[in-house]
């Protein structure tokens, strides 16, 4: 792979990862915001893929594809199973409407550059410059979950946040010594299946998943 | 010694095994406890050794052992001794009654277990990124402990407390992955890079501008999950929800891992950054902190959330102290880690029987306990006391300490601001107290099957002991003053 091709498909790949954030705050259908979730996940095994081929690191390619199967795959079949549980695929009111998430969202991404700055600083690789998406989409994944009340949603954007942070990961470092990232991705996976389970007790107990009927605990 | 570092965590993740595999019955219902005093067994032997000869390694460096991490492993043993045993006589009386199921009891031993291993983990890696994966693995462990009831409350609970606390969390994970990515920008091999002794060994070479950055996510990420406010929220519901031995563990423990995280990294940032900054963000979460507990207990109206409060003022102090960062400041910190560990393990392990006893966890749906139940009324108010900082409890010696410090060092403000809202914790706690302790039973009626209600020996030597540790420290710091002090010195600027 040559240089202008690696840096085209990277910032390809790590640019779908944040166009892919976007767009689950645009669409309104929960099955569309999973599956959307799910093509961020193989974005980013792309991103992971890519750069290992580029290094000639075959732990990061094999990383890419374990990365792809969990995130691109097994995580969002959890997520789209408890949306079909739920038969309200339906969305869903917001906190606040799609202009004004999309422009929140804008606005996280350039704080998101604000604030590493000093950090890019530090190399001058396209990997590196790419950064700041990540720091982005973990952003982005936060405004999901404090705009949206629907519990399915609130995973989806536990999800995000965690592939914002393995985004920084690939880009900064090539990603984290491997013992480490299976321990982060068994973590991961754990979170999301419980999570799913306590959507199902929420709706036993609730009779829905909508957040706002979570007001029994207060001072 | 370094297999010592090995067997740690296995203890604890054995016992859970073989209680998965044996259910929760008459022959395996003793094993957390054993489990646990081995733990503390452990601890000591490795602070002795420590305190001989230095810091113990293993697993070529990426696991470490120097006094700070003795001490904690003694306090995991400690707390999780207390909690362990408490929740012997807590699922018998669920399971006499109904409320929870074999299944679930069995569920419950396991947790708790594996929470333990994982906090071993914590205190033993060096490795920043495994400290992550263990803290975040005590996290999935305690959220199904909340939910152990399964009703809506405990639902709920459990909910809040994944979400905000997978967030915080997460926020950490992204300040550990930008750390490893400085380290490796500045020569660091890929091995150690993310290793903390290595780290505090190359700060001064460490890119200021960007580990600021990576900083300020890992402080507010450990932050949230230690229970600083303003993202307090999920602690509250959680503690109150959980099951007293539950919350015992997390309240006297688990806080104190992140809060460990956060020191560990405030090495680090201290001597690449400077202290200011720092400083500045934890002498801002003290505060507020503080601030928040004491207005949400003064009108507090449930006895279990009060204590939850309790804890964020707790964290909130020891944060003050560490913003303090004085060898003073941080033997305080320390001592003060211990006091409110003992002290909280008991009180809401007394207020599991409490909640037996009277059917409510209704501050006004309790009153004259001293002449019902004089020992549960008893130990929740010595732990209450201890919990203010009255003598003979260590917490009146870590909280003097802390303000000599902060004086010494120029935050005389910050204490006196300290003060006042300890001044209205202390008789906020003291009016809540008087409520439920003394006068007759008067209007609140105990229902009347409850009342055949015992607590049992077992309990009440590890209540009892629990305390008399906590009195002890305070009176006389000498059997661990070497090791607070060298513990202390890892920490102090």
């Amino acid at each position: 792979m040559n240089d202008t091709a690696f840096v085209q498909l990277l910032d390809i790949a790590a640019g779908l990862v944040l166009v892919t954030s976007f767009a689950a705050l645009w669409l309104r259908r929960l099955v569309a915001v999973a599956r959307v979730i799910a093509v961020q996940g193989v974005a980013l095994a792309a991103v992971a893929f890519v750069i290992g081929l580029y290094e000639h690191e075959n732990e990061l390619v094999a990383v890419s594809l374990m990365v792809g199967a969990l995130r691109g795959v097994v995580l969002p079949g959890l997520i789209l199973r408890a949306v079909r549980a739920g038969d309200e695929r339906r969305e869903v009111e917001s906190l606040i409407n799609v202009p004004a998430a999309l422009l929140a969202a804008s606005g996280l991404t350039l704080i998101a550059y604000a604030a590493t700055r000093d950090v890019v600083a530090l190399s001058s690789t396209p990997q590196v410059r790419a950064l700041p998406l990540g720091v982005a989409v973990m952003l982005i994944g936060m405004l999901l979950i404090v705009t949206r009340r629907k519990a399915v949603l609130q995973i989806m954007g536990v999800l995000m946040l965690d592939n914002g942070i393995a985004l920084v990961m690939f880009l900064g470092t090539s990603g984290v010594p491997l013992a480490v990232e299976l321990g982060i991705a068994s973590d991961v996976l754990l979170a999301m299946f419980i999570l799913q389970v306590l959507t199902s007790r929420i709706r036993n107990k609730f009779g829905g998943t909508d957040l706002d009927q979570l007001r029994e605990l207060r001072d | 010694m370094s297999d010592l570092i090995v067997v740690l965590p296995l203890v604890p993740a054995l016992t859970a095994a073989v209680i998965a595999t044996g259910g929760w019955r008459k022959a395996t219902m003793w094993l957390p406890t054993v489990s646990c005093l081995t733990v503390g067994g452990i601890g000591i032997t490795l602070a002795v050794r420590v305190l001989q000869s230095g810091p113990i390694t293993a697993f070529s460096g990426q696991f470490r052992v120097d006094a700070l991490g003795a001490l904690m492993i003694i306090l995991i043993g400690a707390v999780g001794t207390i909690a362990n045993t408490y929740s012997v006589a807590y699922l018998r009386t669920e399971l006499a009654t109904a409320a929870t199921t074999p299944h679930r009891a069995r569920l419950f031993g396991v947790l708790m277990q594996l929470t333990i291993a994982a906090m071993c983990v914590v205190v033993t890696a060096d490795n920043l990124g495994v400290l992550w994966v263990a803290i975040e693995t005590t996290t999935i462990a305690t959220v199904l402990l909340v939910g152990h009831r399964r009703d809506r409350a405990s639902v709920e609970a459990s909910w809040k407390y994944l979400v905000l606390g997978s967030v915080g969390v997460a926020t950490a994970l992204m300040g550990t992955v930008l750390v490893y990515f400085v380290s490796r920008q500045s020569g660091g091999d890929p091995s150690t890079a993310l290793n903390w002794s290595s780290l505090v060994e190359r700060a001064p070479h460490l890119d200021p501008g960007a580990l600021r950055v990576a900083m300020g996510f890992v402080i507010v990420g450990y932050g949230t999950k230690a229970g600083l406010a303003p993202l307090h929220s999920w602690l509250p519901d959680a503690y109150s929800q959980a099951p007293a031995p539950a919350a015992a563990l997390m309240a006297g423990a688990l806080s104190t891992m992140s809060m460990y995280a956060l020191l560990r990294f405030k090495v680090i940032a201290d001597i690449a950054l400077g202290a200011s900054y720092v400083r500045t963000l934890l002498l801002a979460a003290a505060l507020l902190s503080l601030v928040t507990a004491a207005s949400l207990m003064v009108t507090q109206r449930d006895y279990k959330r009060l204590l939850a409060y309790s804890s964020v003022e707790h964290m909130g102090l020891i944060a003050l102290a560490a913003a303090i960062g004085s060898p003073l400041a941080m033997t305080a910190a320390l001592l003060h880690m211990i006091g409110n560990g003992l002290a909280k393990s008991v009180a809401f392990s007394a207020t599991g029987e409490m909640l037996f006893a009277t059917g409510t966890t209704r501050i006004d749906g309790v009153r004259g306990l001293l002449h019902q139940r004089p020992f549960i009324a008893t130990t929740l108010g010595l732990s209450l006391l201890a919990l203010l900082g009255l003598p003979p409890f260590s917490i009146l010696a870590s909280e003097l300490a802390i303000v000599r410090a902060g004086i010494a060092d120029g935050l005389a403000w910050a204490i006196a601001i300290a003060l006042v809202v300890m001044l209205a914790i202390f008789t906020a706690v003291l009016v809540h107290a008087l409520n439920m302790l003394a006068g007759s039973p008067g209007g609140a009626t105990v229902p009347s099957e409850s009342t055949a209600h015992v607590t049992s020996l077992t309990v009440r030597v590890t209540l009892v002991s629990g305390l008399l540790v906590a009195a002890a420290i305070g009176i006389t710091i000498w059997p661990i003053s070497q090791l607070l002090h060298t513990a202390a010195e890892v920490l102090a600027r």
